[in-house]
This record gives C-alpha cells, sequence and structure tokens, in this order.
C-alpha cells in the first residue's frame, strides 16, 4: 500500500516525471490548472482578505495626513496608527455603502411618513441603488467570465472574451437601431442577435484549431486587435454604423430594444442580470448533466482517451468556442441595451482581461464565476461612491482586483502565509486507493 | 573500492496510519546481486527510499559494513557509496552524457573553467570496464532508453557506487536491452557492487538474482533462491496460489468477423507502417499478434479503431466494412477495445472510476436520454460493474487516476466486455500489472472468447502470446512475417520477430548456419 505514498517525496523524480510524459499538455497548460484547481476555498477567501489588507495600507500610507502623522510619529503614535486605520476602513466602508448599502439612506427611508411616499420620492431607490450597481457590474463580467470558464472545462484558453463581445455588440446595436419591431419581440431578437455575433467569432477560432491546429491562445489574441479596429472602422462612416454627427458612435438604439428596469426608473438592474445567472445555471447543468458537457470535460482533461472513446474532439472545440463567443456576445448585448445604448470604440472596456480574472478567481466553475463576478461588479459600482466619500482614487479598486488575483494564482504563498497545508498533499484516502491491488 | 556489507535491520515506515514497511530485515553481500520481489504497492519502493535517505525510517537502522549509518538526504547516501537508478530516468534531456554524468560533480580545471575532458574520458574508462559502450559526446534526448539507462548507472557509479539500486529497471525496456542490462548486472557484480534489482517480474528475478527477498503488504515474508519455481515464487508474492498460466480449452472457432486484406498504414511523413496485411479473427478464438515493440503492433490496433488512417485495403466486421468509419462507428459495430496505454489512450484520469466506466457509452441508453446524463444509472452501473470485476478502489466517485495500475485496467475491461460486442482487440493487456492482476484480466479475455466473441490480442511478452493464443501471426517491420499454431517452438517465432520469411523460419534449423 505505500509505494505511491513513497513516492510522494520524490516529487522531483517518480511523481512529477510521469506527470510531465502522461499529459499532452504543454506546461502553461499545467501551471494554469495548478492555479485553477490547486487552490481550496479557504486559500480564495484568505487571497481575498490578504489583498485588501494590502490594499488598505497602500491607500493609507500614501495619504498626505497619513504621512504627515507619521512622520510625527514619535511625538503621537496613537495618531499616526489611527489616521492610518481611518483612511483605509474609511475606503472600505465607502466602497462597501456604495456597493451593498448605505445606512444613511435606510435611516432616511425611516423618517418618511408612509411607504407610498417613500417609494415615490425615490428613497426607497435609494436603499437598492448599491446592489442594482452591483448586480449591473457584474452582468457582463458574469457573462464574459463564463465565456472563459466553459471552454476552460474543455481545454482551451479564451482571451478572446473582447473579440466576441465586440462581435456580439455589433450585431446587437445594429439590430437594436437599424430594424423596427414591437417592442418585446425586439428586445429579445437583439439579444439573440448579440449571442449570434459572440458565437461567431467564437466558432473561427475553434475551427480554426480543429481544421488546422492553431492555438486559439493566439487566434483569440489576434482576432482581439481585427475587431477592435474593425468596430473603430465600422463607427467611422456613417454609411456603416457611425450616427449623424462627427463622433464615432452608433444610434441609440430604440426604445422596444431596450431592456426594461426591473425595479423602477431608479434602479438600473435590468433582465441582463437574470440572463447572466440563467446562462451561469445553463453552463453548470451543460457541463455536469448532459452529454455535451461530458465530452467537453473529457476532451479538456485526456483528449486522446476521448479520441478513442469516439468523442469526436475537433467538432467540439468547435461547440465549446461557439457557445463560449455566444455567452460574450450576450454580455454585450445586455450592457447596449440594459444601460449603455450606444457602441462606441471603447465599449469593450476591460471585460475580456476582467473575465480572466474572474475566471481565475472563480476556479473555472459556473458557481465561483457568479459569486466572482458579483466581488468585482461590487468592487466596481462601490468604487466611484469612495471616491466621492474618502477622495480615495478609483484605481485603489484595480489594484485590489489585481492583488486578489495575483494571490490566488500564488496558492503556495497564501498557504506559507496562514500556515495551511497544502490541499492536494497526498490524503490518506488517495493513498488507500492507490495502493490496492488483485 | 572496497567491497561493503549493507545491512537493514528492523526497518519500520508509516505513513499515517498505514504500515508502508514493517520491521524489514534485508542483508546485501558484497557483489551480490539481491533481487527484491513484490507486488506493486508490497513497500519495496519506500524500503528502497529509506536507504537512499529520501524517507527517513521510523524505526530501525541502516548498517554499512556493521557501522550504523542515518541517511538525511540522497546526499548522505551517495557519499556512503548508494546510488540508485529511478524508473523515471532524471537526465537533463539537452545535455550530452559526460554533462549529465558530470552534473552536481562537475570538475573544473585550474582555469576554473568546465574540465571536459576529464569527463569525457571517465565515462569512457567506465563505459570500457563495464562493456556500456556510451558515447560521451551523445545528446541524451536522442538516446534510446535502454542506453538513457546506462548513463543513469555511470552516473552513479562516477559517485563511487558500492550498492547499486535498481527501480524496476526493465519495465521500460525492450527485451533485447533488457538482455543488455543484465550483461552490465554481471559485470558490475563481478567487480564487486552489490545490485539491488527491485521487481515484479518472475522470470528476471530468476534470471539474474543471487538471492530473492519477497516482500508482501510492507512485510517479508520470506527469502528464496533463484532456482524456486515461478509458482512458488508467485505464491509468495500473492499469498495465494496463481495460475501463470490461465488454463483454458480448446478453441471452438464459428464464422470469420474480422476480416483484414492488404491493410496498408502510412503516416504524414510517409513511413509505412502497415505493409499489405491480411488475415481474420473468427468468432470464438484468440488470435495473438507477436512481434518485438515498434514493428507496426500499435498502428495496426488504431487502423482497426479507426484512429489512424487507412491508405490501401479493407477491414469489415461481420462483413460490414469499416475501413474508413470514424471512432465511434467502429465502437458502436461492436468491437471492444482495450488500447495499449491505458493512462493516456483508456482512461481520464481526473474522471471518476463511474464516469470513466461509460466513457465510450454515455450518450446512449440507458446512460443518457437525449442530451441528458442518466447520473443514477451510470453510479449504478459503476457499483455494479466495480463488484463483479472486483475494482479496488474507495468508492465509484474516487479519481481513476489515483488508482493502482490493476484497478485501472479492470476499470477498461469492466467497460469494453460491459457494452455488446463482437470484437475484443486488447493490445499490451497486462503491461505493467502484478501477478495477481495478469491472471485476472487473462481469465477474462479467455472468458470472451469462450462466449463467442472474436479476440485479437497483441503482444510483446512471449508467454502472454503463449498464454491466450489459438493462432500466432508475427510482425516484423509493418508486415505479418507468418502465422503459426501455440505449439511452435518459441525458436522459430523468434526467427518471424527478427524478419525471417515464412519459408525460412519453418526450415529446420542447421547447426552453424548462422
Amino acid at each position: 500500500m505505500s509505494e505511491q505514498a513513497a513516492t510522494g517525496p520524490v516529487a522531483g523524480t517518480g511523481a512529477a516525471a510521469t506527470d510531465g510524459e502522461q499529459h499532452p499538455r504543454g506546461r502553461g497548460r499545467i501551471i494554469l490548472d495548478s492555479i485553477v484547481e490547486g487552490n481550496s476555498v479557504t486559500v480564495t477567501i484568505l487571497a481575498i482578505i490578504t489583498a485588501m489588507v494590502i490594499g488598505g495600507l497602500l491607500n493609507a500610507f500614501t495619504n498626505k495626513p497619513v504621512i504627515d502623522a507619521w512622520g510625527k510619529f514619535f511625538a503621537d503614535p496613537w495618531h499616526a496608527i489611527n489616521m492610518a486605520w481611518d483612511v483605509a476602513i474609511g475606503a472600505y466602508v465607502g466602497l462597501f455603502q456604495g456597493a451593498i448599502f448605505n445606512p444613511h439612506t435606510v435611516a432616511a427611508l425611516f423618517q418618511q411618513s408612509s411607504i407610498s411616499t417613500a417609494i415615490h420620492n425615490g428613497y426607497l431607490g435609494a436603499v437598492f441603488g448599491p446592489l442594482s450597481e452591483t448586480c449591473v457590474q457584474a452582468t457582463p463580467l458574469l457573462l464574459v467570465g463564463l465565456a472563459v470558464a466553459l471552454p476552460y472545462q474543455a481545454g482551451l484558453f479564451n482571451i478572446g472574451g473582447q473579440s466576441q463581445f465586440i462581435g456580439g455588440a455589433i450585431v446587437a446595436t445594429y439590430l437594436g437601431f437599424g430594424v423596427s419591431m414591437p417592442p418585446v419581440v425586439h428586445a429579445i431578437v437583439c439579444v439573440l442577435g448579440g449571442f449570434a455575433g459572440g458565437a461567431v467569432i467564437g466558432w473561427a477560432v475553434g475551427y480554426l484549431k480543429a481544421k488546422t491546429g492553431a492555438h486559439e491562445v493566439i487566434v483569440t489574441i489576434m482576432l482581439n486587435y481585427v475587431m477592435q479596429y474593425f468596430l473603430a472602422y465600422l463607427l467611422s462612416f456613417q454609411y456603416l454604423l457611425q450616427a449623424a454627427g462627427v463622433n464615432p458612435i452608433t444610434p441609440a438604439v430604440s426604445g422596444s430594444a431596450r431592456l426594461p428596469h426591473l425595479f423602477g426608473p431608479s434602479l438600473r438592474v435590468n433582465p441582463g442580470f437574470l440572463i447572466a445567472l440563467a446562462c451561469a445555471f445553463g453552463v453548470w447543468w451543460l457541463l455536469t448533466r448532459t452529454t455535451t458537457g461530458f465530452e467537453f470535460r473529457a476532451i479538456g482533461k485526456n483528449p486522446n482517451a476521448s479520441r478513442v472513446a469516439g468523442v469526436n474532439v475537433e467538432r467540439n472545440w468547435a461547440l465549446v468556442m461557439l457557445l463560449a463567443g455566444g455567452l460574450a456576445g450576450l454580455a454585450a448585448a445586455t450592457v447596449i441595451q440594459g444601460t449603455d445604448f450606444q457602441l462606441n470604440p471603447q465599449s469593450y472596456g476591460t471585460y475580456g482581461i476582467d473575465a480572466i480574472t474572474v475566471a481565475l478567481l472563480g476556479r473555472g466553475r459556473p458557481v465561483g464565476v457568479v459569486l466572482a463576478a458579483l466581488l468585482f461588479g461590487a468592487l466596481h459600482a462601490g468604487a466611484p461612491n469612495m471616491q466621492i466619500a474618502t477622495g480615495t482614487p478609483v484605481q485603489i479598486v484595480q489594484i485590489l482586483q489585481a492583488l486578489i488575483v495575483m494571490f490566488v494564482a500564488a496558492p503556495p504563498l497564501v498557504r506559507a502565509m496562514y500556515r495551511l497545508r497544502a490541499a492536494k498533499a497526498a490524503g490518506v484516502g488517495q493513498v488507500l486507493s492507490k495502493g490496492w491491488n488483485a | 573500492m572496497a567491497d561493503v556489507e549493507l545491512e537493514l535491520t528492523g526497518i519500520t515506515k508509516r505513513f499515517g496510519p498505514l504500515v508502508a514497511n514493517d520491521r524489514i530485515n534485508l542483508t546485501v553481500a558484497p557483489g551480490q546481486v539481491h533481487a527484491l520481489l513484490g507486488e506493486n504497492g508490497a513497500g519495496k519502493s519506500t524500503l528502497m527510499n529509506v536507504l537512499y535517505g529520501l524517507l527517513q525510517p521510523d524505526e530501525g537502522e541502516i548498517l554499512l559494513d556493521g557501522k550504523v549509518v542515518q541517511f538525511h538526504s540522497p546526499k548522505d547516501a551517495i557519499n556512503a557509496g548508494i546510488g540508485m537508478v529511478h524508473q523515471h530516468f532524471m537526465l537533463v534531456p539537452v545535455f550530452t552524457v559526460a554533462e549529465n554524468v558530470t552534473l552536481g560533480i562537475e570538475e573544473t580545471a585550474p582555469t576554473g573553467l568546465l574540465d571536459r575532458r576529464k569527463t569525457r574520458n571517465d565515462v569512457r574508462e567506465l563505459s570500457r570496464r563495464y562493456g556500456l559502450e556510451l558515447d560521451p559526446d551523445a545528446t541524451v534526448e536522442n538516446l534510446p532508453v535502454g542506453i538513457q539507462q546506462r548513463v543513469e548507472i555511470v552516473k552513479a557509479l562516477v559517485r563511487q557506487a558500492k550498492v547499486l539500486i535498481l527501480d524496476e529497471p526493465t519495465a521500460v525496456l525492450t527485451p533485447a536491452e533488457t538482455e543488455d542490462l543484465f550483461r552490465i548486472v554481471k559485470q558490475l557484480k563481478d567487480g564487486g557492487t552489490s545490485v539491488i534489482f527491485i521487481s515484479h517480474k518472475l522470470k528476471e528475478v530468476q534470471a539474474i538474482a543471487d538471492k530473492i527477498t519477497v516482500l508482501r503488504r510492507g512485510a517479508v515474508v520470506g527469502q528464496a533462491a533463484p532456482t524456486a519455481t515461478e509458482d512458488q515464487l508467485a505464491a509468495m508474492m500473492v499469498g495465494r496460489d496463481v495460475q501463470l498460466v490461465v488454463s483454458k480449452g480448446p478453441a471452438r472457432p464459428g464464422d470469420a468477423v474480422l476480416q483484414v486484406e492488404g491493410l496498408t498504414v502510412t503516416d504524414a511523413d510517409g513511413r509505412v507502417w502497415n505493409n499489405d496485411i491480411s488475415f481474420s479473427v473468427r468468432a470464438g478464438e484468440i488470435l495473438g499478434v507477436a512481434g518485438v515493440q515498434g514493428n507496426g503492433q500499435t498502428e495496426l490496433c488504431e487502423a482497426l479503431m479507426g484512429l489512424r488512417p487507412i491508405a490501401a485495403g479493407h477491414v469489415s466486421l461481420d462483413g460490414r466494412d469499416l475501413t474508413h468509419a470514424t471512432p465511434r462507428q467502429h465502437l458502436r459495430a461492436g468491437i471492444a477495445y482495450i488500447p495499449e496505454d491505458r493512462q493516456e489512450d483508456g482512461l481520464v484520469g481526473d474522471f471518476t472510476v463511474a464516469e470513466n466506466m461509460v466513457l465510450d457509452v454515455y450518450d446512449r441508453k440507458p446512460y443518457a436520454s437525449g442530451i441528458n446524463l442518466n447520473l443514477g444509472v451510470i453510479e449504478a452501473n459503476a457499483a455494479d460493474r466495480i463488484k463483479e470485476f472486483d475494482v479496488r478502489t474507495q468508492s465509484a466517485e474516487t479519481p481513476v487516476g489515483t488508482l493502482s495500475g490493476g484497478n485501472q485496467q479492470k476499470v477498461i475491461l469492466a467497460r469494453e466486455v460491459g457494452r455488446e460486442h463482437k470484437l475484443l482487440i486488447a493490445s499490451q493487456p497486462t503491461r505493467g500489472l502484478d501477478v495477481g492482476s495478469i491472471e485476472f484480466v487473462h481469465k477474462r479475455i479467455v472468458a470472451q472468447r469462450d462466449r463467442g466473441v472474436a479476440v485479437l490480442i497483441v503482444s510483446s511478452e512471449l508467454d502472454e502470446i503463449y498464454a491466450l493464443a489459438d493462432r500466432i501471426a508475427v510482425m516484423y517491420e509493418g508486415r505479418i512475417t507468418g502465422f503459426r499454431p501455440p505449439s511452435v517452438p518459441v525458436e522459430e517465432l523468434g526467427k518471424l520477430m527478427a524478419g525471417a520469411t515464412d519459408e525460412e523460419a519453418a526450415a529446420p534449423a542447421t547447426g552453424g548456419s548462422e
């Protein structure tokens, strides 16, 4: 029973060498796997906490009054420490109030004479405003995050969220202003158009890989450039997509194509968020409950064995990229139809890159992606309030986001800091099942 | 080089509640080839890792020439004259032989530069003394596995190893390379080096060992002389009597099931792997394809499964043409397939046992309805199969990659013969398995034949071919050089395997004709 256990410490020899030989995966793929799968939930949470501590320190010690107070540290150490604490906490309180809820708005709500006047005067809306914004910000992150996580399960690394987003945005926007239809139908057609627009770009990547072996990472990165400049091109001519005027921007989509606000005019949350949640559920269902998902996961883990078992690996590559592109395209549709209404050369923002961090933080699983998207959505939603309330620059949010992902990507670092045992150390159970032989 | 006697007394090593080594005593005399025989998981490697300083024993002592020594790391062990050649080599592929040998103990010339000449001479000198035939300037990645192993041996010798541990050294070698290794081991022994030879292969141990110690479940169950019979050794290893050759009745062949005519397989580089091969396999018979590894057997199996394009010829199953069918069409036509490399081609290591049990039927009823997987049915199927095939796993949800080789093979076997099938193709079905598992797999294959399935076995182990085949086909350089009944003498098979034509091989050997 012991031989497997015995080879454990010889990691550099037996175990590692075997792994290297047996898996037809590149080194980069192995590193990615260890980032996504070598983590426990604990490590993820500790990574978030660590990032917030560092972000807080960074914030405190770039603040002029705090620096001055620390200059006189020996005169009044408590003052210096309190100052630093106040600044760091103040920023997070501002962030929280901007992203989740603000106690002042609740207090104001209760000072109203009746519920109906409270609603009428927008006090109720103020209470739920932050949460609504978090959902709005999380929607595209969630959808593009799924567009990274789904192909990841099939062994493909989709860097092309941006190009697929643009593909969806072009189609959804054009259908939004260029076609007239009855209200609900129009919105649905545009959403489906967004899916299709992204899906075509995604499918092209999978198809090229299946037919020619072109690596999806290269192709998606290059397509990002192609689509970015293609969009700029479309917006430069009025006979293409440019609205009347001199600005590179499309006409606004018609009212019938817009996604309605779910809870009144003051809250921007719209059905896009529900679409995103439904997609997360759909991806989970697809991966765990269907034959298609079984094939995706099988080719992700071992394409050779899948081929021998009769799975058409190439067709699945094309299919999974098509679905991923579609998800990214849906993200574009929700942004255009839900909040932006117009397409400009920067509409794709940083969704493509943010989505990779969302997928990594969510460990490539739909539930994780939902949670990660909500976290980053909250950070984005709370940032403006934080800046208004405390003067903390919004860039601190980007730093936080990057630090979180960095710590998640370096689980040994987090484990060492908190003295956790390695999650993948051979547990007794594993040893037991390895050792038996007939 | 003083000759050293090595003694291990009462070595105990625990991993949590597991006792991997239980009070093991072992004495290796100078110049002795001492075989450690045991099944996978018997504790052989743990013991050697203790000896090599990779693990610290919980109890017991290591003595060299009567003096107690403690090894805290492999470095201590190497300094004390212990060398180890691991199953997986630790060589830098892009370095030359000499560079690999000198890595970590580089000699510098007075100028501070690497003294390449001295290293090269050392390699040459050792190579000459032990007949290793090593070129110090060859790049390791270009060398065949057998030669790479010699580089590992030289690495140990340069570091003044007096006790050399060889961990399953033949697992990666061809029969001819194994012969060479044995010759080298004999020369080392004549030079006074002790060799600890770890293996679970009975024939090899008999051929090379001066003394055999058998381990089972972490404890020494006994010692034997190399004159002990295979049955005796196997019984000691497994703890019960084992049928090394499964008993099978005469074949009752029916109609031809698989028909192959003029099969030619080439790859993208134009290399011809199979050249105009024709044969058939009938229901209820086992056709064994013998041959040295690398003569087109792998490609033959892959072509028969639709995994490789067929350049010319025809393949049909029960009269249905499968020449250009996809792998899935082959499976659906009723072929069960046990691939040569079970981890690479047979299983998805990270998938659970249950998922692997349906790896090629997951989309069929009753495992799926439409696009929906019926997880309950898949689970129940796994539970049944685990019981029926005695798969030792913690649960059906255990990742299959954590199972032992024998149990992994049982998962594949259970899956493949569990489907409706007319033909079973098994490539190297018992490679790397221990005696107990081999017996199990062979019995199941014979049982398939007796059910009326046509069976095609590809094996580079002649013992396996003799044990199973009702008819033998021999492959050499992509051709079939001849068909023989299983009563054929091994010399005649050997000639066919080396490329002799049908007539040459059949001709009675005349003395000194070579």
